[in-house]
């Protein structure tokens, strides 16, 4: 299949970008959508000329690096899907595919479809651990956890820090990131003595970086490629208004 | 600039609720809250039209009546509304901020059209609040009817009323205006459980339905009472004008 694209060019975080239109030809539609731009580039480095930035590492949906925003959805159309694992019988012969990077203040573009996304590192510095000493691994079932929480918390541990949920929502927001991570914590025993200074210096943080605030859009979630409910954004909620009158000893 | 990897200062308990994104959502929720109830409180009030001029202007009597209570109740409630208003704006132009360059192509899978809007929504509510408390409660731009009373000597709210709604660019304002009030609802209504954390997967599936019943509730509620007027089932009292 042939396909028209737009793409967002951009040398450096300094320069201004523009989209630039490319021809993508004899594309199979077993491809995913990076071998797509593997093919575009490889014709562009054959012509000598710089070939398009963008993000991937694992290609199998599970370490969060790519991050296109895909006529205009994150991630693009299939739902549940990241990037990566989008593959082009999702498209039509002679379609026009507009590819952009997240756009965030808190996320700078690097360099063309490539953005800078520790932001959510320094997040989770702020407060998506616990502390434990380290040692000998302690036995498996040592601490009980019922079914239901285990449940819980491996859906919101679901998470895999991509950041299409601030791509996708109108205002920038990453609150289902962080309640992804509070939520993974918190529903676990080993997670609740420090539940409190962990929700309220993680929301400081996500502040400082400048993301924006929620509004309840659910956006987030429709892009998600790992399908995190806002459910848990409720929970942060809740665990954020428990928390107000928490003081750091 | 900001020094992002500065450790985050744990802040106090106002700071937590002024200046923190969840803090600041969870005042405009409170106070959104307290509209919410006035909204509703204020049209049980009103519906009393359909008793009679009797039942109407007495229940203006009796809220003339709490003397400084009343104004207690007003000063809280504009309290409200100003808190409302100054954090819909800020968090309007936070959120602004926090994506200065916008998508060349941008499609909404979820996000409904009442919740995308609800600042422009919220404007509109303002304006008619100005507009409302001008027309009945001080009286501003229709004095002619201000100064009528009826066979016991009360101040006529009754009539005052049903001669504002017989001007149908008045009755007009009015049905657009409580349109808006009642789209700004379907998401408010919903929003604030989520804001409060009330909110889970199974419950979302009765929310949704329940609020947007619950806001045609009050835009039917409402403008029953200019229609009434205009289609001449609530009618003026004999000797009033
Ligand atoms: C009758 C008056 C009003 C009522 C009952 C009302 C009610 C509410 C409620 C309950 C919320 C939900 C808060 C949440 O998400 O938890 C809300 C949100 C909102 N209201 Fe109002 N409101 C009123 C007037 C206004 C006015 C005058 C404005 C002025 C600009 C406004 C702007 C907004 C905005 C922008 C939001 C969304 C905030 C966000 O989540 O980003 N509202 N309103
Ligand atoms: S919540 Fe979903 S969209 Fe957001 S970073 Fe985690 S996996 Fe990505
Ligand atoms: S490249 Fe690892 S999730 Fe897409």
């Amino acid at each position: 299949m042939n396909l028209t694209l737009y793409v967002w060019r951009q040398k450096d975080a300094k320069d201004k970008g523009y989209m630039e239109k490319f021809d993508a030809k004899d594309i199979s539609p077993d491809m995913s959508f990076l071998e797509m731009l593997d093919v575009v580039n490889e014709e562009l480095e054959s012509q000598g000329k710089d070939p398009i930035a963008f993000d991937s590492d694992c290609r199998e949906g599970i370490c969060g690096m790519c991050s296109l925003n895909i006529n205009g959805v994150a991630h693009g159309p299939e739902r549940a899907t990241a990037a990566c694992q989008l593959h082009m019988r999702h498209f039509k012969d002679g379609d026009t595919i507009y590819i952009e990077p997240w756009r965030a203040r808190a996320f700078p573009v690097v360099k063309d479809l490539i953005v800078d996304r520790s932001a959510f590192d320094r997040i989770i510095e702020a407060g998506g651990y616990i502390s434990v000493g380290t040692g000998g691994a302690p036995d498996a079932n040592a601490i009980p956890i019922s079914k239901d929480d285990a449940e819980t918390a491996f859906d919101a541990a679901a998470c895999i820090g991509c950041g299409a949920c601030v791509a996708a929502c109108k205002n920038a927001s990453a609150m289902l990131f962080v309640a992804a991570k509070v939520s993974h914590l918190v529903n676990l025993p080993q997670g609740k003595v420090e539940a409190k200074r962990r929700v309220v210096n993680m929301v400081a943080q996500m502040d400082k970086e400048g993301f924006g605030n929620c509004t309840n859009y659910y956006e987030c979630q429709a892009a998600c490629p790992k399908e995190i409910s806002v459910k848990f954004i409720a929970q942060m909620n809740r665990e954020y208004l428990r928390s107000l009158r928490y003081k750091d000893k | 600039m900001q020094d992002v990897n500065a450790a985050p200062t744990t802040a106090s308990m106002p700071a937590r609720l002024l200046n923190r994104s969840i803090g600041k959502k969870l005042l405009m929720s409170l106070s959104g809250l307290v509209l919410l109830g006035y909204v509703v409180g204020h049209l049980i009030g009103n519906l009393q039209i359909f008793v009679g001029q009797n039942a109407l202007n007495a229940y203006a009597v009796f809220l003339r009546s709490i003397g400084a209570w009343l104004w207690i109740i007003r000063a809280f409630l504009l309290g409200m509304l100003i808190i409302h208003v100054w954090f819909a704006v800020k968090l309007y132009f936070e959120n602004r901020s926090a994506r200065p360059i916008r998508y060349k192509r941008k499609v909404y899978q979820e996000a409904t059209l009442s919740s995308r809007t609800m600042i422009w929504t919220g404007i509109g509510v303002f304006l008619f609040v100005v507009y409302h408390l001008l027309h009945f409660t001080f009286i501003v731009t229709n004095p002619q009817y201000s100064h009528l009373e009826d066979a016991l000597g009360r101040h006529d709210v009754y009539s005052m009323v049903i001669l504002g709604f017989q001007n149908y660019l008045i009755s007009a304002v009015y049905l657009v205006s409580i349109a808006i009030v009642s789209y700004h609802l379907v998401h408010a209504a919903k929003s604030m459980f989520q804001t409060w954390g009330l909110n889970d997967t199974n419950f979302e599936k009765i929310l949704r339905p329940a609020t947007v019943i619950f806001a045609w509730l009050i835009l039917l509620g409402y403008i029953a009472i200019p229609i009434a007027v205009l289609a001449g089932i609530v009618k003026l009292p004999e000797g009033v004008i």
